[in-house]
């Protein structure tokens, strides 16, 4: 591979820009890996790995995703929350590369909740 | 915390949450002096001299949802075991640096790890927050700065998939080119 230099940022900017104005890239989930003392220690740095890889393969534009802090259920980590847009908050408990990849799939992409893998249903509040 | 990747993501957690814009990021690898530097720097809220006095203790957390708070004590811990080092600097409303020293070539000292998808899960997770990496490895250097990035890409944001590419490839090129061996 040819060194990347800031010219390709450049190419990257104007490429992106015309695939802008093509699609809205509307945020239509969030998704929240806790990433507090225990969260690491467990495993999310590779819970979040594999989510990254599968938006990058999947190829799609309106997941975010992002982090948050320990909520106290340190013994059920990792823990990811996931958020479709007007519904209730569905929160992760034991998450693997594995099933972070299923939850992505059929919960994300395809929107079924996989029961099997839920801690619990909506908000919580971290501190 | 198996590796030094892992105590930099979480103590750069700390950072966010301290409401930083910018962390500096530092790490420095001089195999004349067999040592491995790390250092943390953020802008963000900074503590007050009681509670520096406090962090340390594992019993001790600005949280109110557990009891323990193991962060910076598990960094020091994994420092001083390698025949390193601890430090913690901070001031209230400008900022906190974390400095922790490791025996290059110690047998007890952890791995560096994967530091780039740390990078990587940093800014895509805070796209708010600018980061600055450098990475010494005696004489060689290499350097990342989202801000150089931010400017060039303007309205794009920094947590688009084609800018990570970019990041991760000057990344891995650039620890190749400076032969880091942590």
């Amino acid at each position: 591979m040819a060194k990347l230099t800031i010219d390709d940022l450049k190419k990257i900017k104007e490429k992106v820009h015309k695939e802008m104005a093509l699609r809205d890239g509307d945020r239509r989930v969030k998704v929240t890996v806790h990433m507090g003392t225990c969260g690491i220690a467990s495993g999310a740095k590779e819970v979040m790995d594999s989510l990254l890889e599968e938006i990058e393969s999947a190829k799609v534009n309106d997941v975010i995703v992002t982090t948050s802090g320990c909520m106290g259920l340190c013994s059920r980590e990792p823990l990811v929350t996931v958020e479709v847009v007007n519904q209730e908050p569905i929160k992760y408990e034991y998450v693997n590369p594995n099933k972070m990849r299923q939850i992505f799939k059929r919960h994300i992409l395809a929107g079924e909740v996989q029961t099997p893998f839920v801690l619990a249903k909506g908000a919580e509040i971290v501190k | 915390m198996l590796t030094l990747a892992d105590h930099i993501l979480d103590i750069t957690e700390n950072s966010v949450r301290a409401d930083a814009s910018l962390i500096e990021i530092s790490i420095d690898e001089d195999t004349g002096k067999d040592l491995l530097k790390v250092e943390i720097r953020d802008n963000g809220s900074g503590m007050s001299p009681e509670m520096v006095k406090k962090v340390l203790d594992p019993f001790y957390t600005t949280k109110t949802v557990r009891r323990v708070g193991l962060g910076l004590p598990l960094l020091k811990d994994a420092a001083e075991r390698s025949g390193g080092g601890f430090h913690l600097e901070s001031y209230e409303n400008s900022g906190t640096t974390v400095k922790a020293t490791f025996g290059l070539r110690h047998l007890d000292r952890q791995p560096m790890g994967a530091i780039i998808n740390i990078m990587i899960i940093l800014i895509i997770s805070n796209s708010d927050v600018d980061f600055f990496y450098k990475h010494r490895h005696n004489d060689r250097r290499f350097e990342m700065d989202t801000r150089e990035i931010r400017n060039e890409i303007e309205d794009v944001p920094i947590n688009h998939p084609e800018i990570i590419k970019y990041i991760r490839g000057i990344m891995t090129q650039g620890l190749v080119e400076i032969q880091s061996e942590a």
